[in-house]
């Protein structure tokens, strides 16, 4: 795929810089679709086009989007869980993800982990919860096999979940409780950067605040980095300490969560947080409403591919597309404007 | 006991089948009768400005493993031109309430047991739903009471057009009606609702629409026959933040441009404040504190409404920890005597122990049911 003519896999290296744990760099990930009578590929899905950020150890960096922006293809390109990518650089611990072996990989799997959006079709029905949890455990060797038993209840423990939890099938929790499940199944191999893919978008209100709460705990007990998926602002807010903004596949704005929120910079940014609802009837919101929807991936438009949308919208916009630049220290946009 | 907890024997299973058998087959039997007088169904509103009232309605499920008392004593009214929003956490009876309008609720396990929702149906007349029989409630849904569902993917037939669906409900509701006059007025709503390329969408089918458009399409429907009460169940949980803000302006202006009531079921706080006039906090089936929109936000007195509101993160608004209800809702078959919230409360008083507290009321139109504010009206 990568030997293909029409797409640019061109990107400047990066050096890696120790106090990054990772580091993406012009990230791109197309899907071939696939057509005629010989599926025959047609065209790409440009699911991640160009994504390039920094991410410090013990820190949480939030990214928020549309559903269909490529948030949770750009978390799960990071940990290899597609094949191949297309393009860019994916250097964990400055190590590059892409170049390693099969047994490498296999090394590398229990540092890097997810936790899923759904509670409920990510744990197997089949398996009771200590086998759910441990089966990883025993694969990587995490802890020798005379502690084994202790561990897993150590580990349900820190997550809130009981021993006698350890026999029960999945069907029997509540949903915050499986969410625990998965947590606890990341976990158990003691990971140092965990992709955390909507893990609060199917919960309660009341459940959502526990589970954020327990992802805090354990990022202080466990120095965790944390790659925080959601399309829910107010939760970003509060968990982050780095905030990205994603537009068609683009990362159109990243930075400091209080320089992101306090000042938005591009336009997107400005139109998605005045869309956030205030639970508080007395104010009324000066709301920027963009017209009509996110555009088809397979088919973006040329130049900036927000000019669709934007009310700031230029005729070099249609041609030129932004690149990211530094605005303010550490904070990086993609827009014209700022030129 | 606490292994074999909510485990039933296979005789007293088949004994409590038998008897909700015997329960729900004399309701049906209500339900589907022929050729009912208006009289039976014809009541009076208590308050003619009030669109709908519900008083102390109890739908029940009545399931194999025991009867779950999904609402339990609910009453609050819908005034004409106002919004009513229900708020609470899921499996609460939000949903149960609002499909009891619509007399939708799975049967024959669910069905009323007590209580009455009236409807007003202009000049005077009212109906009431829960004896209304099958015939009846076909002519007023969509007429009358419209619903808008959450998920706009599976509340459009896949198999056929756009056109088509909507075309359907105007047909049936007015037989009288042309075809030239239906397509026009299908048409006319697509405009309305804000899809540009109406002829185009027409003809599309579903999947060929992104889920804002989607949501659009249905909320077109539900307003084909311009109704009274439109509900709206959690209209959107499925979209994006800047759709939502699309669809919640639309719902605001079309319900102005019609002049009816809306409904509106939801969990988001945030999105409760911006549309609704009137907020009713739902807690395990029973209504824990009712009020104006400002009321609930500005002064929230029921701990569960107080817990709710600190638990969601709100943009720019710094806090360390955020506050998580402690415990989890009670099991709706069986439901504690006493206050359903007690158990999770940390402001509970000594009299919690008592039986469910009555309704305080704080102003006119704040009510709230907590024995924290007993004292505060001398009793």
């Amino acid at each position: 795929m990568a030997k293909d003519k029409l797409i640019d896999t061109a990107v400047t290296p990066v050096e890696y810089d120790p106090q990054y744990i990772l580091m993406v760099n012009g990230l791109k990930k197309y899907f071939p679709i696939k057509g005629g009578m010989i599926s025959k590929t047609v065209g790409y899905v440009k699911a991640v086009d160009g994504v390039t950020f920094n991410l410090k150890r013990g820190q949480t960096m939030g990214l928020v989007g549309e559903s269909g922006c490529g948030k949770t293809t750009t978390g799960r390109t990071i940990l290899r869980l597609y094949g191949d990518k297309t393009a860019g650089q994916v250097l964990f611990n400055g190590q590059e993800v892409y170049d390693l072996t099969p047994r490498e990989l296999n090394a590398m799997r229990p540092k890097m982990q997810i936790i899923f959006q759904d509670p409920f079709s990510s744990l197997s029905p089949r398996l009771p919860v200590g086998e759910i949890i441990g089966e990883a455990v025993r694969q990587h060797n995490i802890v020798p096999k005379e502690e084994y038993n202790d561990y897993i209840d150590e580990v349900m423990d820190s997550c809130g979940l009981q021993p006698f939890h350890k026999d029960r099938y999945p069907h029997e929790f509540s949903g915050g409780q499986r969410q625990r499940i998965c947590i606890a199944r990341a976990l158990a191999l003691k990971p140092e950067f965990i992709v955390c893919d909507e893990p609060v978008s199917a919960l309660d209100v009341s459940i959502q605040a526990q589970i954020i709460n327990l992802l805090n705990d354990l990022q202080e007990k466990n120095n965790l980095t944390y790659l925080f998926i959601s399309h829910d602002l107010s939760v970003v807010e509060h968990i982050s300490d780095a905030v990205g903004v994603m537009y068609l596949g683009n990362l159109v704005e990243y930075g400091a969560k209080e320089d992101i929120f306090r000042n938005p910079l591009h336009p997107y940014t400005e139109a998605l947080f005045s869309a956030i609802p205030v639970p508080d009837p007395t104010v009324k919101m000066k709301r920027i409403v963009l017209e009509g929807s996110i555009p088809s991936p397979a088919n973006p438009p040329s130049g900036c591919k927000f000019h669709t949308r934007c009310v700031h919208c230029t005729e070099r916009c249609k041609v030129e597309e932004p690149v990211q630049k530094e605005i303010e220290p550490g904070h990086f946009v993609a827009c014209h404007k700022y030129d | 006991m606490a292994k074999n907890d909510g485990y039933l024997s296979v005789k007293e299973s088949r004994r409590i089948s038998r008897e909700n058998r015997r329960i729900t087959k004399a309701f049906e039997k209500q339900h589907k009768r022929k050729n009912v007088p208006e009289s039976e169904y014809l009541t009076q509103m208590k308050d003619p400005n009030n669109s709908v009232e519900f008083e102390n309605l109890h739908p029940y499920f009545f399931t194999d493993v025991g009867t779950s008392k999904a609402v339990d004593g609910v009453s609050f009214d819908v005034p004409i031109g106002k919004t009513v929003g229900v708020v609470g956490e899921s499996g609460c009876g939000k949903s149960v309430t609002s499909l009891s309008l619509m007399q939708l609720l799975q049967r024959p396990q669910g069905q009323i047991v007590e209580g009455s929702i009236r409807l007003n149906m202009g000049d005077g007349k009212a109906y009431e739903i829960t004896k209304a029989p099958n015939e009846v409630m076909q002519k007023l849904r969509g007429n009358y009471i419209s619903m808008i569902f959450q998920e706009p993917m599976t509340a459009l037939n896949p198999v056929f057009r756009i056109g088509e669906q909507v075309n359907e409900v105007l047909q049936l509701h007015n037989e009288e009606m042309s075809e030239e006059s239906v397509h026009e007025r299908t048409i006319e709503l697509l405009e309305m609702v804000g899809i540009a390329n109406s002829e185009g969408v027409y003809k599309m089918f579903p999947h060929e629409l992104s889920g804002g458009m989607r949501q659009r399409v249905v909320i077109a429907m539900a307003l084909a026959c311009n109704p009274k009460i439109i509900i709206a169940d959690e209209p959107t949980t499925a979209l994006d933040v800047t759709i939502q803000a699309q669809i919640l302006d639309l719902l605001r202006q079309l319900k102005d441009k019609i002049n009816s009531s809306i409904m509106f079921i939801t969990h988001d706080l945030g999105v409760i404040a911006e549309m609704a006039d009137i907020v009713v906090v739902m807690y395990a089936g029973r209504i824990v504190e009712k009020g104006t929109a400002e009321e609930i936000f500005k002064h929230p007195a029921h701990p569960y409404t107080i817990g709710l509101m600190n638990s969601k993160p709100i943009v720019g608004k710094k806090v360390d920890k955020l506050y998580s209800i402690p415990g989890k809702v009670p099991n709706p078959i069986n439901m504690p005597d006493y206050c359903y919230f007690k158990d999770r409360c940390e402001l509970c008083v000594d009299k919690c122990s008592g039986e469910y507290p009555g309704v305080v009321k704080l102003s006119d139109t704040h009510e709230v049911s907590c024995y924290r504010y007993y004292k505060k009206e001398g009793e």
